[in-house]
């Protein structure tokens, strides 16, 4: 029989992970685990580490910094509702709110969505864009990283032996700044995303672009950031910029591929004119 | 009756509704999973695209010696599933046509000792001939698996004299494809058979046509029809796709169970395994030539159809012939021509789904219908409204266009109801303004026959029965089954309605082959009208055979009808009724020339679309659908509504959305809900819903067959709204943004918002 353990307790859930790194498999909602295991149930690990008792992994905290908190195990029905989150970070509660469907957000969890790595996870752009860090913890201690940092490849991140996630910190976005999110997903609702762009664009007193990030989903193998496209529409006026350019740009960035959802003639086509929507207005979808 | 108006005198609730809206409806996979003898069953399937089965090998990692297990050779019977033609083996012998034929079936009470050894099984494929994958390919004929790749071939010649006008004819010419398309049914197909102590075969499970299933075990099984009872299970669901898919499965199911000592067995397929083994609509390529006069009167139709059968016949000849029939839409035209093709491929057998050829060929049409309106300068409504059919008009089959022929109200209504005129200004005058999106307008006519084709329900000769129960209420017995279109609620209605009762003094029976006459099968959009009608025969025989009781009268009391039952009942079988199907007088069928009455009954439609595509994405969004459609009389106006919205959504999905993938063996590749897209309510606005009911037609009390009609008119008209908003030809579907990035890609030229 297939092990199953839920500690009440981080340290437990740390210490369990430290004593058998390879054993466990760690499950929060189980949205994406579970129908994992059903799909391929000869992967399924030897034992199960079910971190839904942990109840310092979840909700959400603003502090005094300015800067906001959000624990891992938060599930998305509660990032995409939080006011504190709706008011200073817009775009998580709208990428949260397309998130699989509602009984999906009930019981996803963000740091799950991030963990399962899924380069079309409806997530992590938004965090690219908002210059997020990710909170690692292990039996040695924590450690913050720059989540742009946090993906190593295909379904593949920096997580470490004995390793797990346990929040995610925001800074206060610079005021002025336009944010878009946008998702283009196979149909209206409860799709998997084609490609996904969050943006936050800051503007200095000329109003042009300075410090712009653009985080992407389903254009490459992991969640990205458009650096390249960023650094060369710095100090320049957003409506200055071509969209033929931008597509020359996102050459750099994105490696779009076809698969059984769309082809990667289409994703390259569209993620340049996504780029070129959030510079010219704010838009969510 | 429109969307959102309700009439509870003519709507009854739903017989079946509480049930399934309470989770209390137990469907076969709800069933016998506490019998201790129930064994549950797996299919080990054919990985190469037609081949030899050179053998099979047990593998040494499981112990078989309480596995049931099933070969061809077990099969006692005709190795062959029985349907027009025994081509298809129930199980692979040696030679094969297409990935995923069944070769060996395994039982065990287990799962998950079943599980691993359907890994275990290995089969020794060598691989035969090239496989094709495409119409043009099977054509081309490199490989021939049947001759010429064909199964049949079908032409439609109606040639008049030619009017001359002086000048020459417009002429346009079109190819168009459809793709295959999934029905989606919520319920998988599933069966569970056993041997009965009385040595009767008896087979249950989520089907359209019990007797379809029985005849299938009769010749598989070897077994006189006597000894054979095939039960429906409540069906989640059908469409066309569980027409003759589960005969296949019913003798699987049946020869594990005889094989297993006559222990119940369960085989139900998972989604995946439904998906990539089941019939699907058949994929369709139509080259239509289109010539009218200057004036926009239709000349000619020249049309050649092709239908994607698969690597076995099944069902592609019925389905063929209506997508002919269907071909020329609902116009006058004095000189028109169809040939139809089904042909050979290497994919699994397409098959019956809702519209059954005649959506693939209505859309071919109505996009040429809006090319050759663009060459003229004329209106597309106005060109059609000039060509539609009135009646006296002699149609495509030869066949005068009766008095119940009502395709320009249907078109008047849709105008005028839809604002047609006004929108398509409006769009016009929104695409001019160089918004982030363009709009359009699109419009599809059609018609559809219900009922069999041509001779088929002379031949089928359907039967019904009506009995009294000793509950003095009246059974109604038929062959036809509830499937979630409400045929038990319509069904009871119309007997009711005849006997003048209420609803709840009419049982509508188990559907039961040892109970019910054959009824003929839940398919061709027949069962309201043409099972309806024989209900309402049958029901007036029925008053007259009913013995007197209590107070005398035309119209007894709810006592005395049901005391006069009781005393009916007490006659056993003889207090039965059983009307047996007669053709009605009219033109007869000729299948040679495709001319004469092709349909007891058309119903008339017009669908309007209208939509927006966004020029970021390239989506489409429906803003409005407008569906007018007369059928003769609604004998339950809300389960009409809901048959029509729910057939539109269908063809929305077929038309923006849904896209069979096929992997490199011909197998659907898409296999998953995550990546076989079909639409959800948030990719459906607001569908106006009108229904005519001038009472013509061939069912109760004029009632005419729409469970097919509403699958016609969707993907035309949005085709066609998609067109008038972004100014290019569309010639194939689903209209995904990918395939309208790429077509707007090829035209970039005129285009030049897109290098913007």
């Amino acid at each position: 029989m297939t092990e199953w353990r839920r500690p009440r307790h981080l340290r437990e859930a740390l210490e369990l992970l430290g004593e058998s790194p390879d054993r466990y498999r760690i499950v929060a909602g189980g949205t994406d685990v579970m129908v994992e295991r059903h799909l391929h149930p000869e992967n399924a690990p030897a034992g199960w580490l079910d971190i839904s008792g942990l109840s310092e992994l979840r909700g959400i905290a603003r502090l005094e910094t300015g800067e906001l908190r959000v624990g891992a195990m938060t599930p998305l029905s509660a990032v995409r509702e939080d006011a504190a989150v709706r008011e200073s970070w817009p775009l998580l509660a709208a990428s949260a709110a397309v998130t699989g469907a509602p009984a999906i957000q009930n019981r996803a969890t963000l740091g799950g969505n991030i963990c399962n790595a899924s380069p079309a996870a409806d997530n992590p752009p938004v965090l690219l864009a908002y210059g997020a860090e990710i909170e690692i913890a292990s039996a040695g201690g924590v450690r913050r990283i720059p989540y742009s940092a946090f993906h190593a490849g295909y379904r593949r991140t920096v997580l470490g032996q004995g390793e797990m996630v346990t929040g995610l910190w925001l800074k206060p976005v610079p005021r002025g700044s336009r944010q878009y999110f946008r998702k283009v997903g196979t149909r209206a609702a409860q799709a998997i995303t084609k490609v996904g762009l969050a943006a936050v664009v800051p503007f200095g007193p000329d109003g042009t672009v300075r410090g712009a990030r653009f985080g992407f989903s389903s254009v490459a193998e992991t969640p990205c950031l458009a650096r390249t496209t960023a650094a060369a529409l710095e100090g320049r006026s957003p409506l200055a910029v071509p969209s033929g350019e931008i597509g020359a740009l996102l050459e750099q960035d994105i490696a779009p591929i076809s698969d059984l959802r769309s082809t990667g003639a289409y994703r390259r086509q569209v993620a340049a004119r996504l780029v070129r929507e959030a510079l010219q207005a704010g838009h969510f979808q | 009756m429109r969307s959102g108006e309700r009439d509870f005198s003519r709507n009854p609730l739903r017989l079946d509704g509480m049930d399934k809206i309470l989770g209390r409806t137990p469907y076969l996979d709800d069933l016998h999973l506490r019998d201790p003898d129930l064994l549950f069953a797996a299919t080990v399937r054919t990985t190469l695209p037609g081949g030899v089965l050179e053998g099979i090998d047990f593998g040494g990692g499981t112990d078989w010696s309480d596995m049931t297990v099933v070969t061809a050779r077990d099969i006692p019977g005709t190795n062959a599933v029985r349907l027009l033609e025994n081509d298809q083996p129930v199980l692979v012998e040696r030679e094969f046509r297409h990935a995923g034929e069944a070769a060996v079936l395994l039982a065990h009470p287990d799962r998950r000792r079943l599980r691993k050894a359907l890994l275990q099984v290995r089969l020794a494929e060598r691989p035969a001939g090239v496989p094709v994958f495409t119409i043009e390919a099977a054509l081309q004929g490199q490989a021939e698996t049947i001759p010429g790749n064909t199964y049949t071939e079908y032409r439609l010649e109606k040639s008049g004299p030619r009017q001359e006008t002086g000048h020459p004819d417009t002429v346009i010419a079109v190819e168009v494809e459809t793709p295959s398309q999934e029905q989606l049914y919520i319920e998988p197909q599933g069966m569970v058979a056993r041997l009965a102590p009385d040595g009767v075969v008896r087979v249950e499970g989520s089907m359209q046509c019990p007797y379809y299933v029985l005849d299938a075990l009769v010749q598989c099984l070897g077994l006189p029809a006597s000894r054979i009872q095939v039960v429906q299970t409540a069906t989640g669901g059908g469409f066309g796709g569980k027409e003759d898919f589960p005969s296949v499965i019913a003798c699987h199911a049946a020869l594990l169970a005889l094989r297993a000592g006559g222990r119940p067995v369960r085989l139900v397929l998972d989604r995946a395994e439904d998906l990539r083994v089941t019939p699907k609509r058949h994929p369709s390529r139509s080259r239509v030539r289109l010539a009218a006069t200057p004036e926009g009167r239709l000349q000619s139709v020249a049309f050649d159809f092709d239908l994607d059968g698969g690597a076995y016949r099944t069902l592609s000849p019925v389905v063929l012939s209506r997508g002919v029939i269907h071909a020329p839409g609902p116009y006058r035209c004095p000189d028109v021509r169809v040939t139809g093709r089904a042909v050979f491929t290497s994919h699994p057998p397409f098959g019956a789904f809702r519209g059954f050829g005649a959506p693939q060929s209505i859309f071919a049409m109505e996009v040429a219908m809006d090319r050759l309106a663009s060459r003229l300068e004329m209106d597309p409504a106005e060109f059609r409204r000039k060509n539609l059919l009135c009646p006296g008009d002699t149609g495509p089959t030869g066949d005068i266009a009766g008095e119940d022929t009502h395709a320009r109200k249907a078109l008047d209504v849709a105008l005028e109801r839809s604002g047609y005129a006004r929108r398509r200004t409006e769009h016009e005058a929104w695409n001019r303004a160089g918004g982030p999106t363009r709009r359009g307008i699109g419009l599809a006519t059609f018609c559809h026959g219900a009922g069999f084709t041509g001779n088929g329900e002379t031949h089928l000769a359907s039967r019904v029965t009506l009995a009294a129960t000793a509950e003095g209420k009246v059974e109604l017995l038929v062959s036809n089954t509830e499937i979630g279109q409400g045929a038990a609620t319509t069904l009871v209605q119309v007997a009711a309605e005849a006997l003048g009762i209420p609803m709840d003094l009419v049982v509508f029976g188990p559907v039961d082959t040892a109970r019910v006459p054959n009824s003929g099968p839940t398919v061709a959009s027949r069962t309201c009208m043409v099972v309806g009608k024989l209900l309402e025969k049958a029901a007036r025989r029925f008053l007259e055979q009913l013995p007197p009781a209590g107070g005398k009268g035309n119209a007894p009391g709810r006592p005395d009808f049901q005391e006069a039952c009781r005393k009916l009942h007490a006659l056993g079988g003889a207090g039965e009724v059983t009307e047996t199907y007669a053709a009605p007088p009219g033109p007869a069928w000729d299948e040679k020339t495709f001319q004469g009455r092709a349909y007891a009954s058309y119903a008339w439609a017009a669908y309007v679309a209208e939509v927006e595509v966004d020029l970021v994405t390239f989506e489409t969004r429906i803003l409005h659908f407008t569906a007018v459609q007369e059928i003769g009389h609604a004998v339950n106006p809300q389960i009409a509504l809901g048959q029509i919205e729910g057939g539109i959504v269908q063809g929305i999905g077929w038309a923006l959305l849904e896209n069979v993938v096929w992997n490199g063996s011909g197998v659907m590749a898409n296999d998953r809900l995550a990546t076989y897209i079909i639409p959800t309510s948030a990719d459906i606005d607001g569908i106006d819903v009108i229904l005519l009911e001038e009472g013509q037609g061939a069912g109760p009390r004029g009632a005419k067959g729409i469970g097919e009609l509403p699958m016609d008119g969707p993907a035309p008209a949005i085709a066609n709204a998609v067109r008038h908003a972004l100014g290019v030809d569309v010639d194939r579907l689903p209209l995904t943004p990918e395939y309208l990035h790429a077509r707007l890609a090829e035209q970039q030229e005129v285009h030049s918002w897109l290098s913007k």
